[in-house]
C-alpha cells in the first residue's frame, strides 16, 4: 500500500473528467506526487537528528523540535495529497453507481460517463470540496508555522532547557525553496479547479437556456 | 509510486515519437533515471551527516552546511528529470484529444475501427507537429537553465574537498570538509555530459522535424 493506490485512483478519475480536470491530475502527477516522493521526502528525513541545540542537557533537544514542529511539513504535505485527491472518490462511486443501475435496467442512461445531471452535481460538489481542502491546508501551512519561511536558528526556553538556548535546523534553505513549490503548485490546483468549476457552470447554464429559449419557440 | 509512473506515461509518448525521440527517452530512462536512482542516491546520501567541521560549536555545520548547499545536487537533479520530461505530457494530452474526436465522429455516425483507433500511431504533421515542436523546445529550455542553475550555485561542476566558513555562531573561520567530493565530482560531469547529449539529441529532432516539413511544401507546390 503506497502512492501507487492513489496513482491508480486518479488515473480512474481521469476518464471522467473534462480537459481541464486531466490537467488537474497531471499536475497532481508530476509536480506534486512525483517531487514528493522523488525528492522533498529525503530533505525531511533525518530533521530531528539534525536538529541541533547548543547545550548538553538532556531532553532540552526533544521538547525544542517538539515545540517548533507539531506535525512535520513533510506529513503536511502528504496529509495535503490524500485529502484533496479523496472527493474525486465521490464521483467514481456516483459513476459506478450509474453503470450498476444501466446493467440492471432499472434506468437506461444515454451516456453512463457523460457529466450530466446528478453527475454534474456531484462533480461540481468534489471540485468545490478539492478547492476548500487546499485552502484548509495552505492556512494551516500558514498558521503552524508563521509563514513559509524556515529559519535556520529558533531560541527556545522550554524545561527542561535551563535557560534560553539556540537550536539549529538542518537544511532551512532547501526546505523553504520546496515549501515555496508546494505553495506554487497548490494555488496552481486552486485556479484549476476554480476554472472548471466556472466552465461547467457557464457550459450547463447555456445548454439550459438554450433548451428553454428553444420550446418557446416551438 | 516512483519514477515507474513517469516511465508509463513517456512510454505512451514514445508511440508518436520519432525515432531521435526514442533514443532520447532510453538515454533519459537508462542513463539519467535510472543512475540517479541506483548510484547518485547513495552518493549523496550521507551528504549532511558526513559534513565534517573544525568545530565543537553546535549549529555550526549546519549553518555551514545550508549555506554552501542551499539545494542539493540530488535534488536539483529530480527537478530537472521531472521539468524536462513534462513537456512530452503535452504531446501525450494532444494524441488523447485527437483520439477522443475521432471516438466523438464514430458516434456520430462515421465508421472508424476501435481497434484500429486503440493501436493506430499518429504522424507528427499538422497540429501535432507544433505541439511536438514546441515540446522540444520547452524541453531544450529547461535543460539549459537547469544547467546554468548548477553552474551558477555552485560556481562550476567541481565539489570541493576544503570549504571556509564563517557564518554565525561559527565562532571564526571554521574549516569543513564535504564527504566524498571526488565520487560526487564524477557524478555531476557524468550528468552534465549526459544533459549535453540529451540537449544535442533534442536540436537534431528539432532539426530534422523542420526539415521534414521545409522538403514537404516544395513538393505540395510542385
Amino acid at each position: 500500500m503506497s502512492w501507487g493506490f492513489l496513482r491508480d485512483l486518479l488515473s480512474g478519475v481521469n476518464k471522467y473528467s473534462t480537459g481541464i480536470g486531466r490537467i488537474w491530475v497531471a499536475i497532481v502527477f508530476m509536480f506534486r506526487l512525483l517531487v514528493y516522493v522523488a525528492a522533498a521526502e529525503n530533505i525531511w528525513k533525518y530533521e530531528h537528528d539534525e536538529f541541533e541545540c547548543n547545550i548538553k542537557q538532556p531532553g532540552c533537544e526533544n521538547v525544542c523540535f517538539d515545540h517548533f514542529f507539531p506535525v512535520s511539513h513533510i506529513r503536511l504535505w502528504a496529509l495535503q495529497l490524500i485529502i484533496v485527491s479523496t472527493p474525486s472518490l465521490l464521483v467514481v462511486f456516483h459513476v459506478a453507481y450509474r453503470e450498476n443501475r444501466e446493467k440492471h435496467n432499472q434506468k437506461p442512461y444515454r451516456n453512463p460517463g457523460k457529466i450530466d445531471g446528478g453527475l454534474l452535481c456531484t462533480y461540481l460538489i468534489s471540485l468545490i470540496l478539492k478547492t476548500g481542502f487546499e485552502i484548509v491546508f495552505l492556512v494551516l501551512f500558514y498558521k503552524l508555522y508563521n509563514g513559509f519561511k524556515i529559519p535556520r536558528l529558533v531560541k527556545c526556553d522550554i524545561r527542561p532547557c535551563p535557560n534560553t538556548v539556540d537550536c539549529y535546523i538542518s537544511k532551512p534553505t532547501e526546505k523553504m525553496i520546496f515549501l515555496y513549490f508546494l505553495l506554487a503548485t497548490s494555488c496552481l490546483c486552486i485556479i484549476l479547479n476554480l476554472s472548471e468549476l466556472s466552465y461547467l457552470i457557464f457550459k450547463h447554464s447555456t445548454k439550459c437556456y438554450l433548451k428553454k429559449y428553444m420550446k418557446k419557440q416551438q | 509510486m516512483d519514477w515507474g509512473t513517469l516511465q508509463d506515461v513517456l512510454g505512451g509518448v514514445n508511440k508518436h515519437s520519432t525515432s531521435i525521440g526514442k533514443i532520447w527517452l532510453t538515454v533519459l530512462f537508462i542513463f539519467r533515471i535510472m543512475i540517479l536512482v541506483v548510484a547518485a542516491e547513495r552518493v549523496w546520501g550521507d551528504e549532511q551527516q558526513d559534513f565534517v567541521c573544525n568545530t565543537l560549536q553546535p549549529g555550526c555545520r549546519n549553518v555551514c552546511y545550508d549555506h554552501f548547499f542551499p539545494i542539493s545536487h540530488i535534488r536539483l537533479w529530480a527537478l530537472q528529470l521531472i521539468f524536462v520530461s513534462t513537456p512530452a505530457l503535452l504531446v501525450a494530452m494532444h494524441v488523447a484529444y485527437t483520439k477522443h474526436e475521432k471516438k466523438r465522429r464514430m458516434r456520430h455516425g462515421e465508421k472508424i475501427d476501435i481497434e484500429e483507433l486503440k493501436n493506430v500511431r499518429f504522424h507528427i504533421r499538422g497540429p501535432l507537429w507544433w505541439t511536438y515542436t514546441s515540446s522540444i523546445f520547452c524541453r531544450l529550455v529547461f535543460e539549459a537553465i537547469f544547467m546554468y542553475v548548477f553552474y551558477y550555485m555552485y560556481d562550476g561542476y567541481q565539489m570541493p574537498r576544503l570549504v571556509k566558513c564563517n557564518a554565525w555562531p561559527c565562532p571564526n573561520t571554521v574549516d569543513c570538509f564535504v564527504s566524498r567530493p571526488t565520487e560526487k565530482t564524477t557524478f555531476t560531469i557524468f550528468m552534465l555530459a549526459v544533459s549535453g547529449i540529451c540537449m544535442m539529441l533534442n536540436l537534431a529532432e528539432l532539426c530534422y522535424l523542420v526539415l521534414k516539413v521545409c522538403m514537404r511544401e516544395p513538393r505540395k507546390t510542385t
